[in-house]
């Protein structure tokens, strides 16, 4: 099941010749270094991870805030809270139905908010599935506590931050990590609203790259063009793509599991 | 009255906080859906959406009349129906496998080892795939030419072969995931029937047959209606990244076609028509299919 992995990884750490003459296997021959030298020397490359750095930090703050921000409210009965259902369903709907991709482009096109770092993370920031998954987490919490609280004279918010996010923390984790992940991996909204490559985050400069093997977009210097087209620099940067993943995955497995668990935990 | 006012004021602090996602939702998810209105127009940028042509229906009925567009759902049907299917059969029988693995250890380590494919992007894995598949000395044909003897397959040209990989590599990365729903469910059932079984002296098969099936019925229920839904989503993702020009004929499907068509064509009108058309029928199928699930098995989200 790995062995795809396994032979992109020894094409990466071999020789130009050898790779290109697909003489590599599961084993690097002619061991080198040079495609994530080539790599890493590239501007472009250095300034779409640049680009992915800042928008998976701010975008997942961000966004982690505005749906934490969310569930609580959604999280009280009917009866303390009548206009919880018909906000349930304004957000739910959303996940039911959609306006499509042209409207989508259209209406981000007439905002000016094209090649801003905004578009990575405004329109994607409210995740109606993250917000249903940490409600019902939410309505997990015994409603002693919440009341305790709020009879102790704290406000809403404050409940919030002392009471119900200390206890969730895991669930935190959990969605905060779905988050991270599906900003890291996120390519189709960079090819989409950044019309100049340099606004490229890395996974929408290795969908043009790689996949596509359109070196136009990129404006590269035609000494370094033979470079990029590489078959062990392509290797290489598909490596480094997967790199954080593949790290953090095996420490932070439990936490990536339970996304799906906690959707199940209910009454 | 007094009261009333009372309990505003303490609610009301409950919709301030929704408010940010309130907006967020309003800007981005329901005026992209008033733009719908695109798909009965002649859209002119220039124009804009209040200047430009109604012309009705006629977007509609183009995209039934040509073949070459009622073959485009079709092998959004076909993909989409291959990929649930294959999608729910191996993830079952990998969780009734795995289940029998009595080390907690070592499964522990297969269930690691099978879920971490499914939070790579399909640029990574699309970008290994167009590698690994390829005519020419990619290393499955070189496996196939020189350990079997067979003729080299294009796997990334022709239609019918091009399925065959979007299926499978589909099943490839997800099937672990799609376990974890179904490891749940075999978690819950009681070791006493088990037990019970045993002591009237069921071997292992016939407590698989008489107790685990049955028991795994109503989540298999669930996770076919709900998989009924997205029939019309053949994987945009996955499609984009592993398709090219010769294949369309048998690998376009409707949300790669919008996209082409839409944004790098500029036919803004008639690929909304196509995205609306898209958007109804999954609405009616997403309802119909949570309806189902219901009934049939008493499943809610929220």
């Amino acid at each position: 099941m790995y062995l795809p992995f396994i032979h992109i990884l020894a094409v990466s750490f071999s020789g130009k010749a050898a790779a290109s003459a697909n003489l590599v296997k599961l084993w690097p021959i002619d061991f080198t270094l040079d495609a994530y030298v080539t790599t890493i020397a590239n501007g472009n490359f250095l300034r779409s991870i640049w680009v992915t750095l800042q928008r998976t930090v701010i975008g997942t703050v961000f966004g982690m805030l505005v749906v934490v921000f969310a569930a609580y409210p959604l999280s009280k009965e009917t009866s303390s809270f009548k206009r919880r259902n018909m906000y349930i369903w304004y957000f739910v709907f959303t996940m039911l139905f959609s306006g499509g991709l042209v409207p989508y482009y259209i209406l981000l096109r007439n905002l000016d908010m094209l090649n801003t770092l905004w578009v990575l993370i405004l329109p994607g920031a409210v995740s109606v599935w993250n917000m249903i998954l940490l409600l019902n987490f939410f309505r997990g919490i015994p409603k002693e506590m919440e009341e305790a609280s709020l009879i102790d004279g704290a406000g809403h918010i404050r409940t919030l931050i002392r009471v119900y996010l200390p206890i969730s923390t895991p669930a935190l984790a959990t969605l905060s990590l779905f988050t991270l992940v599906g900003h890291w991996n996120s390519w189709f909204d960079g090819l989409l609203f950044m019309t100049n490559h340099e606004n490229y985050p890395l996974a929408t400069y290795l969908q043009t790259v790689i996949v596509q093997q359109d070196f136009s977009k990129v404006s590269v210097r035609p000494e370094d063009l033979e470079n990029i087209s590489q078959r062990t620099v392509k290797a290489a940067q598909i490596f480094i793509g997967m790199a954080p993943i593949l790290l953090l995955y095996p420490f932070l497995q439990r936490f990536f599991v339970k996304g799906i668990v906690l959707g199940a935990v209910k009454e | 009255m007094r009261m009333k006012v009372s309990k505003w004021k303490k609610t009301i602090i409950l919709d301030i906080m929704l408010a940010p996602a309130l907006i967020l939702t309003l800007i981005f998810s329901y005026i992209p859906m008033a733009g719908l209105v695109m798909a009965f127009q002649n859209y002119k940028p220039a124009l804009g959406m209040t200047g430009s042509q109604w012309i009705g229906l006629d977007h509609f009925e183009f995209l039934f009349s040509i073949p070459e567009n009622i073959q485009l759902i079709w092998n959004t049907l076909i993909i989409a129906g291959m990929k649930m299917a294959a999608n729910l059969i191996v993830p079952f029988i990998f969780a009734l496998l795995l289940n029998e693995i009595r080390r907690i250890f070592f499964r522990r380590m297969v269930q690691t080892i099978v879920y971490m494919p499914h939070f790579l992007s399909w640029v990574l894995v699309g970008g290994i795939l167009i590698d690994l598949l390829a005519q020419n000395g990619g290393l499955v044909n070189q496996t196939l030419t020189s350990v079997f003897g067979m003729k080299p397959i294009f796997f990334m040209g022709d239609g019918d072969w091009f399925r065959f990989v979007v299926v499978v590599s589909d099943v490839w990365k997800e099937f672990g995931f799609n376990t974890i729903v179904f490891l749940a469910a075999l978690a819950g059932i009681n070791p006493s029937l088990y037990e019970a079984a045993e002591a009237d002296g069921a071997g292992r098969w016939q407590q698989t047959w008489a107790i685990t099936m049955p028991s795994m019925l109503p989540i298999t229920i669930v996770v076919g209606t709900l998989a009924l839904g997205s029939i019309l989503n053949g994987g945009f993702d996955q499609i984009f990244n592993l398709y090219n020009a010769l294949v369309f004929d048998k690998g376009d499907i409707i949300d790669t076609f919008v996209y082409r068509y839409g944004i790098i064509g500029g036919k803004f009108s008639f690929s909304t028509a196509v995205g609306l058309f898209k958007s109804i029928v999954s609405l009616v199928l997403i309802v119909m299919a949570y309806r189902m699930a219901y009934k049939l098995a008493n499943y809610r989200i929220f």
